[in-house]
């Protein structure tokens, strides 16, 4: 299969451009489409191409994701570009009474094929209405689906699958990817949701993330290679559902675990896989999991303060450090104090 | 309480042409009444019995705005509900046994015990549901405007409230978005006095809620809406409007509900004497009952005939909902995701 480098910002026009020619009733709805292809030029040539597909809205989320979810009801495929993910707390009453339960609460009659767009994440000096990551509030909600995608070619596989699954997705598209390349082929490819991915194969430490994240722990991951520690790397691309089976063979084969997310540490989704791995993984575990995520504050505006407060490479290299540390105190205790 | 009703002129002008309204439609009219108040007070002794989990919110006197706007509608409009919502979904057709039977939380019921009183949809019917947060229909009904747009078809969409609703931010919003995109879409308020336990006319800035059509260019429309004739004609007008391209309408329907916000209320917020007087003068049913064998289009026989085989057709119904079985504990888990 012929391969190219883009961007995320190009994946995501090339999967709305090749779901909305596959089916009529897939349409774009959200603030600022039209004259520019959106804030993050993301959609562009897309209203040219689907004219009166691309629909510019007033400033009204509130009825923007509430149409989002009418429209899915009576027979469409609504794509809600929300212009930043923070800007669900106008419409959370469609999301989280509305788009998540209408199925449900119905008893199964209706279905909503909907995605909601929504760039996500800090370190563009947004501050603290425009930065944040928010997936775990929508992770709580039953009936949602939500995709925290990280290199391009997972960004149009899943953007494809999220517009043709039959549920209502939340698309987290982070902010400081869009200018991220990386390879994706030429021929239209499929990611199906709820299947995460290892980046980086390794046997002595698993560092579990998603996101922009993936690309910090990359990072870190070659550093750790030079200390001759070999992480292996999943990138979860799908929250909800969560691929467990693929964090879990990873757990058991390397003992130690890491979780880093950009959202701030307290109540984060790593929490959830820590206490899931805790539940049933606990006899593979050679150390405590630690976690990595942002410090418990808003984030702030100006540039060292941002960067103050988000995970860092070096603050993953310092999850992984405790958590091998750990293991070496572990052995050193001597073996009566341990049966005991 | 202000004078009400007939002391207020319509903000819009309706043609001179009106609706067609023949005898064979005038006693459909009096039957969906007779129907829709047996179910409420059915519903309202069921509920005393103790036969109906959770709460009730019933519609009692309000017949006359929810059968003339419903009877305006064709088999494949859309209506969206509220938490008072019995009324609406016979008013558009449905199967009061699958009622019943949801409000006893069976499995047969419209939304197999999921739902409950304040949740019923009937997607087969155009009816997307009732929905139980105040004012949260609004933007959804947008959606369906949209959709129906996108699609080109010729329906219209009815989203009933309250006046209480007619504060929420929703309502602005869906006004402007439809009026903007010039949707299919009737806004209806059932001014029945109160929202909850508050009057309308210390809540409700601008003096009516059919007044606001005018900040965004679209007609507003006041009736009677004790008089089913008069709700239906202009009902009628604002839906043919919208059917044939020409956006988005309110009528706001002056009524009363005789029955507490929720059954059980204690409604210390108005007079017995208030809806003595309501009963007394301006009841929908007998109004137009005494109307009809006034005109000679009934006989006081027919009527007692007409209101024994509604009183019948309800019993089955419940019978029904009795007869049905529970839901499995565990089909509580079904119905989330399409795919989970």
């Amino acid at each position: 299969m012929a391969v190219r480098e883009i961007t995320c910002s190009q994946a995501i026009a090339e999967a709305f451009a090749e779901e909305m020619e596959r089916d009529d009733t897939v349409f774009i709805l959200g603030e600022d489409l039209v004259s520019n292809g959106g804030i993050f030029c993301q959609f562009k040539g897309l209203p040219e191409k689907f004219p009166g597909r691309v629909i510019d809205t007033p400033i009204s989320e509130t009825s923007i994701v509430g149409s989002g979810v009418g429209a899915a009801l009576t027979g469409m495929r609504p794509i809600v570009d929300m212009h930043f993910a923070d800007f669900v707390t106008t419409a959370m009453d469609e999301i989280v009474n509305q788009m998540a339960k209408i199925r449900y609460m119905f008893g199964g009659q209706a279905k909503l094929p909907m995605v909601l767009w929504a760039p996500d994440g800090a370190g563009i000096s947004a501050a603290a209405q425009h930065s944040q990551s928010l997936e775990s509030w929508l992770v709580h909600t039953p009936g949602l689906k939500v995709v925290v995608p990280s290199e391009p070619a997972d960004v149009k596989g899943l953007l494809k699958s999220a517009v043709r699954d039959d549920d209502p997705v939340i698309f987290f598209q982070h902010k400081r990817l869009f200018k991220q390349t990386g390879p994706v082929p030429e021929e239209p490819c499929l990611i199906p949701l709820g299947k995460a991915d290892v980046k980086r194969a390794g046997t002595d430490i698993t560092l579990i993330t998603y996101s922009r994240m993936t690309y910090e722990c990359l990072e870190a991951a070659r550093k750790l290679a030079e200390q001759g520690i070999q992480a292996e790397v999943i990138d979860l691309r799908t929250l909800k559902p969560l691929d467990f089976d693929l964090i879990a063979r990873s757990v058991k084969k390397t003992g130690h675990v890491v979780i880093v997310h950009e959202a701030c540490l307290t109540g984060g989704f790593g929490a959830e896989i820590a206490a899931r791995i805790g539940e049933e993984l606990f006899e593979h575990l050679a150390a405590p999991v630690v976690r990595v995520g942002a410090k418990d504050v808003p984030v702030p505006f100006s540039p060292v303060l941002e960067q103050y407060v988000l995970p860092q490479v070096a603050d993953i290299l310092a999850g992984a450090d405790r958590v091998l540390k750990r293991k070496r105190q572990l052995l050193s205790v001597p073996k009566a104090a341990q049966v005991r | 309480m202000t004078a009400r009703g007939h002391a207020r002129p319509a903000l819009f002008i309706r043609r001179e042409e009106d609706v067609e309204i023949d005898r064979e439609k005038k006693l459909s009219l009096l039957k969906r009444m007779l129907l829709i108040r047996a179910f409420e007070e059915k519903a309202e002794a069921l509920f005393q019995q103790k036969l109906i989990p959770g709460f009730v919110h019933l519609s009692i006197g309000q017949e006359a705005s929810t059968t003339g706007s419903c009877a305006a509608l064709r088999p494949d409009d859309y209506i969206i509900s509220t938490h008072r919502g019995h009324a609406h979904i016979l008013a558009k057709g449905a199967d009061p046994r699958f009622m019943f039977a949801e409000l006893f939380g069976k499995a047969t019921g419209y939304c197999k015990g999921k739902g409950g009183s304040m949740h019923i949809a009937d997607f087969s019917r155009g009816i997307l549901g009732a929905n139980g947060v105040v004012g949260g229909g609004f933007p959804i009904m947008v959606g369906a405007g949209l959709s129906i747009k996108l699609r080109r078809t010729d329906q219209v969409g009815m989203v009933f409230f309250g006046d209480g609703a007619s504060n929420r931010g929703t309502f602005h919003e869906a006004c402007n978005m439809a009026a903007v995109f010039k949707l299919p879409i009737i806004f209806v308020c059932e001014n029945n006095g109160y929202a909850s336990t508050s009057p309308a006319e210390k809540m409700v800035a601008g003096g009516s809620v059919a007044g606001r059509a005018k900040a965004y260019g679209i007609p507003g429309y006041i009736t009677d809406g004790s008089n089913v004739l008069e709700v239906l004609e202009v009902v009628h007008e604002a839906v043919e409007r919208a059917r044939s391209g020409h956006g988005p309408a309110i009528v706001e329907n002056e009524t009363y509900r005789y029955k507490g916000h929720f059954e059980g209320d204690r409604q210390k917020y108005r007079s017995m004497d208030e809806i003595h007087m309501y009963r007394k003068n301006r009841d929908p049913i007998d109004t137009f009952e005494r109307l009809l064998i006034e005109d000679g289009c009934l006989t006081i026989e027919a009527v007692a005939e007409i209101r024994a085989e509604t009183a019948a057709g309800i019993e089955e119904a419940v019978q029904f909902g009795l007869d049905s079985p529970l839901p499995a504990p565990e089909d509580a888990l079904k119905d989330l995701y399409v795919n989970p």
